[in-house]
Order: structure tokens, then sequence, then C-alpha cells
């Protein structure tokens, strides 16, 4: 495309008034920019994390803003897509110019976009659950999100105690079911697991009672392990149930730490275990568990502003926000650079998703303690003591 | 033995969606030779018109009902406002009108329902039966029953009524039965009603066992129309044929084969099928027109 010299020059006379228009206001603005998979596929993870990040951003403008800032957030939809949501990013830096980036639903749009922001030396938390993310680690991308690493382990951990070490898996060839059963796969040696049979089904398959079957009829298998995301998970539970297989412990993962995987699989989700952020269980933690005070805050604001359940996801932008926010107060600048070093020194910041201990090596800064494993009982979700 | 058996039930529910959706594509076919790519739309209709209005408080025979009748109106205004305008066009263009009648539907009910994924309780609990050590899901039997009614259903009315004689006439040669005086329009818009009700008692149907969503109709239009291929397009018979092989194919591909491979095991029994018999187990040789 050519660019009108017209065009151009209107351009200019935009960003002149914008500059001009700035000092008009007391105390200047930062600009975050935000690029989310509102709609498409994984808008059930695009949304609440538009509205998380929108609701507090609002919140702390209306609280005086940061390091004498308000703060102007900008934010574009992707639609799931990695193509667009590059496109968006370069606008981010080029156009508007933010400071930071909170955003990237999904691994594979954050992973297209890190380029742009590691060239651009922008600091960049992502909210996607890959641990290509943050592995290895790029000096200007942090991430939010537990990975899926982290739930194979905290599974294992709990297979371990209840001595069971001869396991069966089905996963999801979804990238986020192929992810997990890769890293559970390569994880399982250490805590001493052998993984006796493997099934897979595909994301839209509506019946998974021949590979559980299998599993079945496999010799010597004490537990089975799900990894799996949307509803998949929720249709291999039922026929799990109806297969009677429910005198083997049955393990789900994180991807489906939502009520509606709950109401999905009905009485078949009963005795069903799977790994979750404290937030999932805000009102069921002890009043001295330290994410307490944070999970029941967010819930109660993100519930009564916006009026539908609270999810993971929208915790993640929660938290993606607030080591920004705090990273820039600690700077007292936001400078990209500065802020960026800020948010490598997070050290104890309580956010829903987990305690966050930051380093030059480590940009995730979460570590086991940041899942809980829960048990479905009576239809909802109850911690499961260690022990037990 | 009894796995044999528990291989051959995922196969036949399975595979009995398939066939529905396939006979909605036959039905649609024979009539305008379009292939109906909204078809699978039509299914996520029933199964989630069903779930809101039953969520409603509707009870769920006649939440079903609703769910039938919205499905058809659909239908009727896509044959009204989409197919009909563009009468003379060639049957390509037609086709592609129907993907984008299909992403249309998608995103409405992205809006008018929501993204979430949703379930009906089975009709008759879910308790699973026991057939010679096999875990069945009675909402299988539902499957399985309501297919073969719509199957004889069809059956009776293309064969012994006048009105489907006109759909089968049309079906053989447009030209000719618009002579003999049939409303050729009528039986298209007939044709898409039909269809229509067809994939909604699919969508209600599966619902209790499968889960629905406004985006479950894609992979179904896919699978209906590969078993369309199979059966041979335009022949009822192979749509259901085609149909019960395809959900057996993949049940018993994943259960002695690999699981991992069972789409792609499927669709190289389809290929070799169609490299033998390029019109389909049941397809009618087709002969071109100069």
């Amino acid at each position: 495309m050519k660019s009108l010299p017209g065009a151009k020059s209107l351009l200019a006379f935009g960003a002149m008034a914008v500059g001009l228009s700035q000092p008009v206001l007391a105390q200047g603005t930062v600009k975050i920019g935000s690029v989310l998979s509102v709609t498409g596929p994984a808008s059930f993870l695009g949304e609440p994390e538009d509205k998380t990040l929108r609701m507090y951003v609002e919140r702390i403008n209306a609280s005086g803003g940061v390091a004498g800032k308000k703060i102007e957030l900008v934010i574009y939809d992707d639609g799931g897509d990695a193509n667009k949501a590059r496109t968006f990013a370069t606008r981010l830096v080029e156009d508007d110019k933010v400071v930071a980036m909170v955003g990237g639903t999904t691994t594979g749009t954050t992973m297209a976009m890190i380029p742009v922001f590691e060239d651009a030396q922008i600091p960049f938390i992502s909210l996607a659950g890959g641990i290509e993310v943050v592995e290895p680690v790029r000096k200007f991308v942090f991430k939010t999100p537990h990975t899926d690493k982290m739930a194979c382990e905290k599974i294992f951990e709990d297979l371990k105690r209840r001595n069971l070490t001869k396991i069966g898996m089905i996963s999801g060839t979804d990238g986020f079911g192929a992810s997990m059963r890769a890293q559970c796969v390569k994880v399982a040696p250490t805590y001493g697991l052998e993984i006796l049979t493997e099934e897979s089904y595909g994301p839209r398959d509506s019946d998974m009672t021949a590979q559980l079957t299998k599993i079945k009829n496999a010799a010597g298998v004490q537990a089975v392990v799900n990894p799996g995301f949307g509803q998949g998970p929720a249709i291999v539970t039922r026929n799990y149930a109806q297969l009677g297989m429910t005198g083997t412990p049955f393990y789900q993962s994180h991807g489906v730490a939502s009520k509606s995987f709950i109401e999905l699989a009905g009485q078949a989700a009963e005795g069903v275990r799977l790994p979750a952020a404290a937030l999932l269980v805000a009102d069921k933690l002890p009043e001295n568990d330290p994410q307490k005070k944070v999970v029941t805050e967010y819930t109660k604001a993100y519930e009564s502003t916006i009026k539908q359940p609270v999810s993971t996801f929208g915790g993640h932008a929660y938290d993606g926000l607030f080591i920004l926010v705090e990273a820039m107060k600690r700077a007292n600048s936001t400078d990209a650079k500065k802020v960026r070093d800020e948010i490598e020194k997070t050290k104890g910041f309580v956010g829903t998703g987990g305690i966050v201990n930051m380093s030059a090596t480590d940009h995730l800064g979460l570590d086991l303690s940041a899942f809980r494993m829960l048990e479905i009982k009576g239809g909802d979700w109850a911690l499961v003591q260690s022990g037990s | 033995m009894a796995e044999f058996l528990q291989f051959l039930f995922s196969g036949l529910t399975v595979g009995a969606v398939y066939a529905l959706v396939a006979l909605g594509f036959t039905l649609i076919y024979n009539a305008s030779d379009v292939v109906n790519f909204a078809q699978g739309e039509f299914v996520m209709l029933g199964g989630m018109v069903t779930v809101f209005t039953a969520a409603a408080g509707v009870p769920l025979p006649l939440a079903a009902l609703i769910a039938i009748c919205t499905a058809v109106a659909v239908g009727l205004l896509l044959h009204r406002f989409a197919i009909e305008p563009a009468r003379g066009a060639s049957a390509v263009t037609l086709i592609i009108i129907t993907i984008g009648a299909s992403i249309l539907l998608r995103g409405l009910a992205q809006i008018v329902f929501d993204k979430q994924f949703h379930k009906l309780p089975p009709f008759t609990g879910d308790t699973p039966i026991d057939v010679f050590g096999a875990a069945v899901q009675p909402q299988t039997f539902w499957v399985l029953g309501g297919t073969a009614l719509v199957v004889v259903a069809l059956y009776l009315f293309l064969e012994k009524t006048v009105l489907g004689k006109a759909v089968l006439a049309t079906a053989a040669n447009r030209l000719a039965a618009r002579l003999v005086g049939i409303n050729t329009s009528l039986i298209m818009a007939l044709a898409f009603g039909g269809s229509a009700a067809i994939g909604a008692i699919a969508g209600i149907l599966i619902t209790p066992i499968t889960l629905t969503s406004y985006d479950i109709g894609t992979l179904l239009a896919l699978k209906g129309f590969a078993a369309a291929m199979l059966g041979g397009m335009g022949s009822p018979l192979g749509a259901v044929a085609g149909g019960l092989l395809l959900g057996l194919l993949e049940a018993f591909g994943a259960g002695y084969i690999s699981s991992t491979y069972k789409d792609a095991f499927a669709f190289l029994v389809i290929l070799f099928v169609l490299f033998a018999a390029p019109n389909g187990l049941f397809g009618r040789r087709m002969v071109e027109r100069v």
C-alpha cells in the first residue's frame, strides 16, 4: 500500500494534537497495551481478562494512578489469531507507543508477539500457559499463569503420596492437551511413575469409550490422568463413570478448573481430583492462608462488577497488571527499561495465581505451592488435605 | 467380546449422528445440487435452542419441538433469502453461500446464546445399561432409535407420498420435473426445511451425550459430508450406511489400532473406497450431460 502524503500529514497533525493536549491533563498518562483473544475460540479466556484489566485500570486511576500518572489502556482483540496478534503488537509499539504490555491470551498469540516486544525493548507480561513463553528466559518477557509442567508435577506429587505408581493417560490432541502430555511424560520418571498406557482423543470428539475401554483393560493401571481442555475432559469423565471405572483414581488438569466442568460432567465428576489456583476455592481457604485476602477481594470485585462467576483466567490478568503497576511504583518511573528491571525484582508478590518471586533466571516466579489439589465432592470443590 | 461390543456401541452412536447429518446433506443435494455446509449449524441450533428454552422452564419435549421449529424456520429463511435470490448461479456459488451462512449462524449463536458448553439431561436417566459386558448409556438407544425413525419416516415420505415423489422427480431431473408441473422452488424450500429438521433432531438426540456449543456444527458438517461422500452423494441409503460406517471405523480404529490415528485411519478407508468406487458405495453413476 502506498501511503498518501495527505494522510501522513493528517496523522502527524493528529499526533501533534494529542501531544499538545497532554499537558492539559493534570498529571499526564502512561500507556499500557494489551492484545487479547476477546472473541474467537479462546474467548472464554480473553473475555474475563479483558474485563479484569478494564475494571482495575479504572480503579487504579480513580485512586490517583501510578507513579503520578493515569493509566491509559489500549486493548486490541486478536480473535485468537496469531497473525493478527502480531500486527496489533506492532501497532502498540509503533503507533500507540506503549510503555508496557499485559496480554497475549494464548501461547500461540504470545509466541507470535514476543519478537516485537523484544526488539522494541518493552516489557511484556504474558497471560498464556505454555512454558515456552519463559523458557528460555527472554529479557523482556514475563508471564503470570502456572505452566502445564507444574500441573503435572502437582498431580504426580499427589499420586506419589497415595503410593500409586502405575498410571494410564488419556490426553486431548489440541495444543493444551498435547503440550501438557509432553510435559507429563517428561517429568513422570522423576516421580518414579510409570505410564503403562497412553490414549488420545480429538478436541471435538464426542465419545471416548473406546479409548477408555483400552485403559480399563490394561493390566495394573492404578490411576488415570487426563490432560485436556474444553468439553473433551467432561465427556471423558462421563464415559469414565459410564464404564464403571470410578474405582480407579482419576485426575483432571487445571485446564478444566471451572464450575462449568462440574456442571457438564455432573454426577460423574464426583471424586475427580485436579490441581487448580487458590482463586477457585477462595471461600474455602483457611483464614491464615497468605492468598486468602487477595483472592477473596478479587472474587468480590469481579463478581459484583461484572456479574459473572470468577475464573482463573481473569486472575492471571489481575496478577499481570499489578506486577506491572507495583514495578512502576517501585521504579517511580514509567521508563520501559527501568520498569523491566523492577518487574524482574518482583519478590513476595501475592497474586491470585500464587506468590510470585521472580529472578533473572525465572520470569514466572511461581512454585508448586501456587497449585492446590482439589477434589470434587457433592458438586463442589474441596481442598485435599495433604496426607489424604 | 465385551470390548468388541463397547467399541460397536460407541461407533454406532457417533455413526448415527453422522448418518443424520449426511441425510440432511443428501436431501438438499438431491433437490438443488447444493452441498449445504450450514448443515452442521442446524445440529447446533437443535441442541442450543433446546438447552436454552429448557433452561427457561419449558418442559423438555416442548423445548425440543421449539428447537426443531426454529431450525426449520432458519432453514426456510436460508433458502428464501440466500439460495433463492441466487437461483441462476452455479452450484459452486451456492455452496459458497452456504459456507457464508454457516459462519453467520455461528456468529449469531455466539451472541444470542453464549460461548460456553451446555448439556441436556439424558431423556431416561444415566445409569449405564449392561449389554453382555459393555456399558451403554440409555441415551445411546434414543440416538439409534431416533435415527431409525427419521430414516423410516423419510423413506415413507419419499416413496409413498406425492410430495415425496415430487422431491425424487426434482432430484432426477429438475427441468423435466418443472415441465410436468412440479414447483421445484417449493421442493427446494421443502428440502431445506426438512434437512433443517433432521439436523435439529440429531442435535437434540446427541446433546445429552456429547454436550453442545455454538461451534459444534463445524466438525459434524465435515464428518457428515465425508459420510455422505462415502455412501454416495445423493443416496439416502448411502448416507445412513456411510455415517454408520464412518462412526464404526473411528471407534474400532481407536480401540484396536491407535487413538492417535483414528481419524487418519477413517479417512484412509474413505480414500480407498472412493478410489475403487468414485461415486461412493451407493452412489448413482453420474452421466455427464452435454
